[in-house]
């Protein structure tokens, strides 16, 4: 068949499933905006690489739950884990040895999140939604508590001090007004980002909206779908275990907080707000979410949970898809309309 | 020489509770068997389908699947070892295309549905490959269209497609054109009919006519067990079938 020059139909269908993966003009425009935050908004640095940090969460979160449909409350148990591993290679590196430089411990902190994401996700691979919720949520409990009674390890409900990670790439020392963590933390979520689209667009990503859709169906046409889940959650482990390194490093601390039950419910949280399966859910979701929580909190401090989930509840009852889905709706009467006239 | 057996199953036995769904089947399918399964609703056929294509397992007995015993295999390896079947009732990916459900399928045929690092639509022959087998069922027009809102007989004929993509020794169609317009049953066929030789094929199909027009050899089953076996000529005149599962109606063939 390849002898032959293919048909306007072949070229066409090249066209439309190559275009999937070009990057749109509001994709740059985001990212450009993401980066200019840095001049736009010098004195929030802090909470905009904290920000960056629930993002890459909420991305991992994504992957799993938005793409391969695996409901999951334990991606914070992984975020801690990535936390304590980064934590204690940059305390123990004492800022001077390699085990300090924060690249690398982004690498252990994701690495060892990874292992534990391995070892764990073949308990996720059986049951209904209702257990997967539970052994992940059950599997974030048992981290919580370790990290809590390991006191010799982790400094327990003090948390762990000293975390002192040396400059970045031995160059750019972290500075008390967060200009180095911001950037920092932007890079690696873009990197993670630029990974995790590539993944999602790929054969491997499309199996995995398969597996989401129709899990018979994919067994049938022979995929591997065990395998393909136990890598899709291993992957997001390793991104969650990087948010918690960035964490630690950034704010040079880690404690049973990054641990905590919270962490997950607060991801799926704002992947739901932004919208599940878009890759920019999880990012648009933790912009709002942190924002929301920032602003609220100052007017509102006792209150602003409640608003949280008022919004919360709107959005889940009345708009499928979270923000973006909103805005996809938008964007497709103002076509109609547009059409029309 | 007889031809090739390609899939068989030996004293198959699956119970539901108290209900014996089949009951102690041996069947064999050769090479280029274009086989009818029939019988009244309830009698157990698509649950032979999923024995053999590996949805359920047996309570007892043995299947095998050109010569080797597959009983315990997965139905990801057997549709890797060349079963391939469609459902009586589309089990499809609502959320894709259909040249996204091919793309897929092909891929997995070839090893390469786990490349993540290239864009679907990066390997141009799965493009091609896809794009002809869409324009051969004659749904090149919903190509890009989202599965979910497709028509039901176009739904039906995706369901075809995904299992040619697999490129099956064996193809199980589970009433293929029940429920789908006039018009399109008629090409329904027309792909069954243009199938490779060589490739075995079961058909389970409550309309006579078109039973009739495909087989060369039908089984008739009833309560789980396989009742009478033969060409449709023996199967059209044999009394018993008439008064078990056709009751009054006339068998034209
Ligand atoms: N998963 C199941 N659990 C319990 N009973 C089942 C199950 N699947 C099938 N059965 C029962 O097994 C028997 C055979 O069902 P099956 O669907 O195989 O029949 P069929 O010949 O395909 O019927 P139809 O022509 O209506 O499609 C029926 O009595 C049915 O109720
Ligand atoms: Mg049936």
């Amino acid at each position: 068949m390849s002898a032959i020059t293919p048909s306007t139909e072949a070229i066409r269908a090249r066209a439309v499933l190559l275009g999937r993966s070009r990057w749109g003009v509001a994709e740059i425009i985001f990212w450009v905006l993401a980066f200019a935050c840095y001049w736009l908004f010098p004195t929030k640095l802090s909470l905009l690489s904290e920000i960056a940090i629930l993002g890459l969460v909420a991305l991992s979160v994504d992957l799993v739950l938005g793409y391969a449909g695996i409901v999951t409350l334990g991606q914070g148990a992984f975020f801690g884990i990535g936390a304590y591993a980064a934590g204690l290679a940059a305390k123990h590196g004492m800022g001077t040895s390699l085990w300090s430089d924060p690249v690398i411990g982004l690498f252990i902190g994701g690495g060892v999140a990874a292992v534990i994401g391995f070892a764990t996700s073949f308990l996720v691979l059986r049951g209904s939604d209702m257990t997967r919720l539970m052994v992940t949520l059950g599997v974030a409990l048992i981290v919580d508590e370790v990290v809590n009674q390991m006191k010799w390890l982790t400094g327990g409900s003090d948390g762990l001090q000293g975390v002192l990670p040396s400059a970045v790439l031995g160059i750019w020392e972290f500075d008390l007004f967060g200009r180095v963590a911001f950037v920092y933390s932007m890079v690696v979520l873009f990197v993670l980002f630029v990974i995790a689209r590539a993944l999602v667009k790929s054969p491997f990503g499309l199996s995995l909206q398969a597996i989401k859709g129709n899990m018979l169906r994919t067994r049938a046409i022979g995929m591997p779908v065990n395998a393909r889940l136990v890598a899709v959650y291993t992957v997001a482990a390793f991104y969650a275990g990087v948010a918690g390194a960035l964490a630690a490093q950034t704010t040079q601390f880690a404690s049973p907080d990054y641990v905590a039950f919270h962490r997950s419910a607060d991801a799926m949280l704002m992947l739901v707000f932004g919208g599940a399966g878009h890759l920019y859910g999880g990012l648009l979701g933790s912009i709002i979410f942190r924002t929301m929580q920032d602003v609220l909190g100052n007017i509102t401090p006792q209150y602003w949970q409640f608003w949280l989930g008022v919004t919360l509840v709107a959005l889940v009852l009345f708009v499928r898809g979270g923000i973006l889905g909103l805005l996809g709706n938008m964007l497709a009467a103002w076509r109609r309309k547009g059409g029309a006239s | 020489m007889s031809p090739r057996i390609l899939l068989e199953s030996r004293d198959l036995v699956r119970r539901f509770g108290g209900i014996v769904a089949t009951d102690h089947v041996t069947f064999s399918l050769p090479e280029g068997a274009r086989h009818a399964l029939i019988g009244p609703n309830g009698a157990g056929k698509t649950t032979f389908i999923n024995l053999l294509s590996g949805v359920l397992t047996p309570t007892s007995g043995e299947i095998f699947l050109d010569g080797a015993n597959v009983t315990n295999w997965s139905a990801r390896k057997r549709a890797h070892a060349g079963l391939a079947r469609t459902f009586q009732i589309n089990q499809l990916f609502a959320d894709l295309t259909p040249i996204e459900t091919l793309m897929l399928t092909i891929a997995e045929r070839e090893n390469a549905g786990a490349a993540w690092w290239r864009p679907v639509g990066a390997r141009t022959d799965f493009v091609d490959e896809a794009v002809a087998l869409l324009a051969q069922l004659g749904i090149s027009d919903i190509a890009h269209h989202r599965v979910g809102e497709l028509a039901y007989g176009k739904q039906r004929l995706l369901e075809i497609a995904v299992a040619l993509a697999q490129k099956p020794k064996v193809l199980l169609l589970d009433e293929p054109a029940a429920g789908v317009p006039e018009h399109e049953r008629e090409q329904i066929l027309d792909v069954v009919a243009a199938l490779p030789k060589d490739v075995a094929l079961i058909l389970i199909e409550h309309d006579m006519h078109l039973v009739f027009r495909f087989a060369k050899s039908i089984s008739v089953l009833v309560n789980g067990g396989l009742f009478v076996e033969g060409t449709p000529e023996q199967i059209a005149n044999d009394p018993r079938v008439r008064q078990v599962y056709l009751g009054e109606e006339e068998v034209n063939v």
